[in-house]
């Protein structure tokens, strides 16, 4: 059985997903250190007019916004933002996600169809659309946008979990465990949900890019943080009406999700590979 | 033989539904059609048969992996058929159900020693040091080496599997072990040692068991009591040596003409078997085996013969038994 040192130590045997890994390191890291890499800041939330719109420079690295805050830090302290939004909105997908899955999936009676049809529901409605019904509706703040967010991700958990859960009810081990009268909520949480670990791993980091993606759609049309937050979606918004000239302002913020979201979507890849067991070579188990 | 039986079943069965396209059941498979017999505390009850006669079914069934559809079965003098999950449970660490493979039985991603220690967690109030000592006799007992405690199920052969997964269902001090064909896909000094080992068990731990399998000279060297299944019916019961001196119900006869034997001669040149048993689902009027029964007669058609008292100890449902 793999250990967690054999899963890093191939994780960074893979070009691509250590690229990816590298990526979110330096995401965290730039989160958690922003107020001292930042070369200016105090002048990401305030105005500063004379110094509008200049291009990068030595002193503003990626140059100045249309408030003349400097877009370096700007860009820093977004990343906390863009990571907060991420970490809740998938963590809370994944509370209201996976025990459902795990439900629907175990009982396969009525109440695990009323479940899986209520994850449909969700799920039929493209997540954007009924991600700005619901921001629209609470109101432009973080909060709303983890909300939206977290409402309509979970129903990915709950279908992954459910269809795993479905194939290994009836495996051998499991069904022996009945037989062995082991109580059902052990059988659930100590067979069944680490057996369903690595796909719900690797759809957590696929899903974290995705949330990024759609976080910072959702700031784009101004329905995130409100204005003098450093967001993203809201930055490169804000940087369409000096479009072409000052491209600048609208490089920077789309590099950063850019970068982000792909390292998310590296780290998935490499993490189903070295992780999914239907991919996995010379897998002795299922 | 005056003991009051440890497990007794009367008239089992278990019917899968058979739906059309629609979802609308329009049958029932009966894999088991009311199957009685007992089990005496220390004996070993062979059940033999086909593939698809019931047998598997038989053993899920006693085990609750599988809800009866009909019928009682009775362990230790209590009704545990139609009793709740939780109920079922305090049932479960004496009467346990091994796996065809028990290997297969073991969780991938756990050592054996927490496969080991999972049913004395479950079922008793042992504490951690006293789990391990007792985990650590079993496997002794098994035949296994402690270092094998903190091996994961694939890094161990096949034989030694079987021999954890027996070792798991032991731990608990059944009484009664179903054992569901348990030396197939084994060469055949491992189903010796197999069989040698579950001799051993059976003295050690005074176990019954329920012994399925196919193969007639396993059982013939392992069972008290042999029971002959055939579509889902016990169609001859008797005690081992009368079974394989004087069977009486045709289909007994078939299976025994069908032991390959190595110099000696068959046990009966009479009988030999055609055809594939009968669509569960429909099966033939009167006697299921009139098909393939050189005997059959017009009668049998008719009339489904019960399983009747021939001689002390044997019964056979034939007509010309």
């Amino acid at each position: 059985m793999r250990t967690a040192r054999d899963i890093a130590l191939k994780l960074i045997g893979d070009p691509s997903a250590a690229l990816g890994l590298l990526i979110i390191v330096a995401l965290v890291a730039v989160a958690v250190l922003a107020p001292l890499i930042a070369t200016h800041p105090e002048a990401v939330w305030d105005m500063n007019p004379r110094d509008r719109l200049l291009p990068p420079s030595e002193t503003y690295l990626f140059g100045t916004d249309r408030m003349g805050a400097d877009i370096f830090s700007r860009i820093l302290f977004g990343a906390r933002i863009t990571l907060t939004i991420a970490i809740v909105a998938v963590g809370a997908a994944l509370m209201i996600g996976v025990p459902i899955g795990l439900i629907s999936g175990w009982c396969g009676n009525w109440l695990g169809e009323a479940l899986l049809r209520v994850s449909d529901i969700f799920l039929a409605v493209p997540q954007i659309v009924l991600a700005i019904a619901i921001s629209q509706t609470l109101g432009p703040s973080i909060e709303n946008v983890i909300l939206a967010l977290s409402v309509t991700y979970w129903p990915w958990f709950t279908r992954l979990v459910h269809a795993e859960v479905r194939a290994l009810r009836h495996e051998t081990f499991i069904e022996a465990a009945i037989a062995l009268g082991v109580p059902t909520w052990r059988i659930v949480l100590l067979h069944v949900l680490p057996s369903v670990l690595s796909p719900i791993i690797v759809r957590t980091s696929i899903g974290m890019g995705f949330t990024i993606l759609t976080a910072s759609a959702l700031g784009f049309l101004g329905l995130g943080a409100p204005p003098p937050a450093p967001e993203w979606g809201r930055m490169i918004s804000e940087a369409r009406e000096f479009l072409p000239e000052a491209w600048w302002s609208a490089l920077a913020p789309g590099l950063a999700i850019f970068l982000v979201v792909m390292g998310f979507n590296l780290l998935g890849d490499g993490l189903r590979d070295v992780l999914d067991p239907r991919i996995r070579r010379g897998n002795p188990g299922r | 033989m005056s003991q009051p039986p440890l497990l007794e079943v009367e008239g089992l069965s278990r019917h899968f539904p058979v739906r059309n396209m629609f979802g609308w059941q329009i049958g029932a498979l009966r894999a088991l059609d009311g199957v009685s017999f007992k089990v005496r505390p220390g004996e070993t009850l062979g059940i033999v048969g086909e593939s698809g006669c019931g047998k598997s079914t038989l053993g899920k069934a006693l085990a609750g992996i599988h809800a009866a559809s009909g019928g009682r079965i009775l362990f230790e003098g209590t009704d545990i058929t139609g009793c709740s999950a939780v109920q079922r449970r305090s049932v479960a660490p004496k009467l346990q159900y091994c796996y065809q493979d028990p290997g297969n039985s073991l969780d991938p991603r756990w050592t054996v020693r927490r496969s080991l220690a999972e049913p004395l967690i479950v079922h008793s109030a042992l504490t951690a040091r006293e789990r391990d000592a007792r985990i650590a006799k079993i496997l002794e007992q098994v035949g296994l080496p402690l270092t094998h405690l903190e091996l994961y199920p694939h890094e161990l052969s096949g034989g030694q599997q079987r021999r954890v997964g027996l070792a798991r269902i032991l731990t608990l001090y059944p009484r009664l072990v179903v054992l569901d064909e348990p030396t197939s896909g084994l060469d055949v000094s491992v189903q010796a040692s197999v069989l040698k080992l579950l001799r051993e068990l059976q003295a050690a731990f005074t176990l019954s068991y329920l012994f399925i399998s196919h193969d007639l000279s396993v059982v013939r060297a392992m069972c008290d009591r042999v029971a002959v299944m055939y579509a889902g019916r016990i169609v001859e019961e008797a005690p081992t040596e009368r079974i394989f001196a004087s069977a009486k119900h045709p289909y007994t006869l078939s299976l025994l003409a069908a032991i390959p034997n190595i110099g000696g001669e068959r046990i009966t040149d009479t009988f030999a078997l055609e055809g594939e048993p009968p669509d569960p689902v429909r099966p033939p009027s009167g006697c299921r085996f009139r098909t393939r029964c050189p005997r059959a007669a017009a009668v049998c058609a008719g009339t489904d013969p019960p399983l009747r008292r021939i001689a002390p100890g044997q019964a056979a449902a034939c007509l010309f038994a």
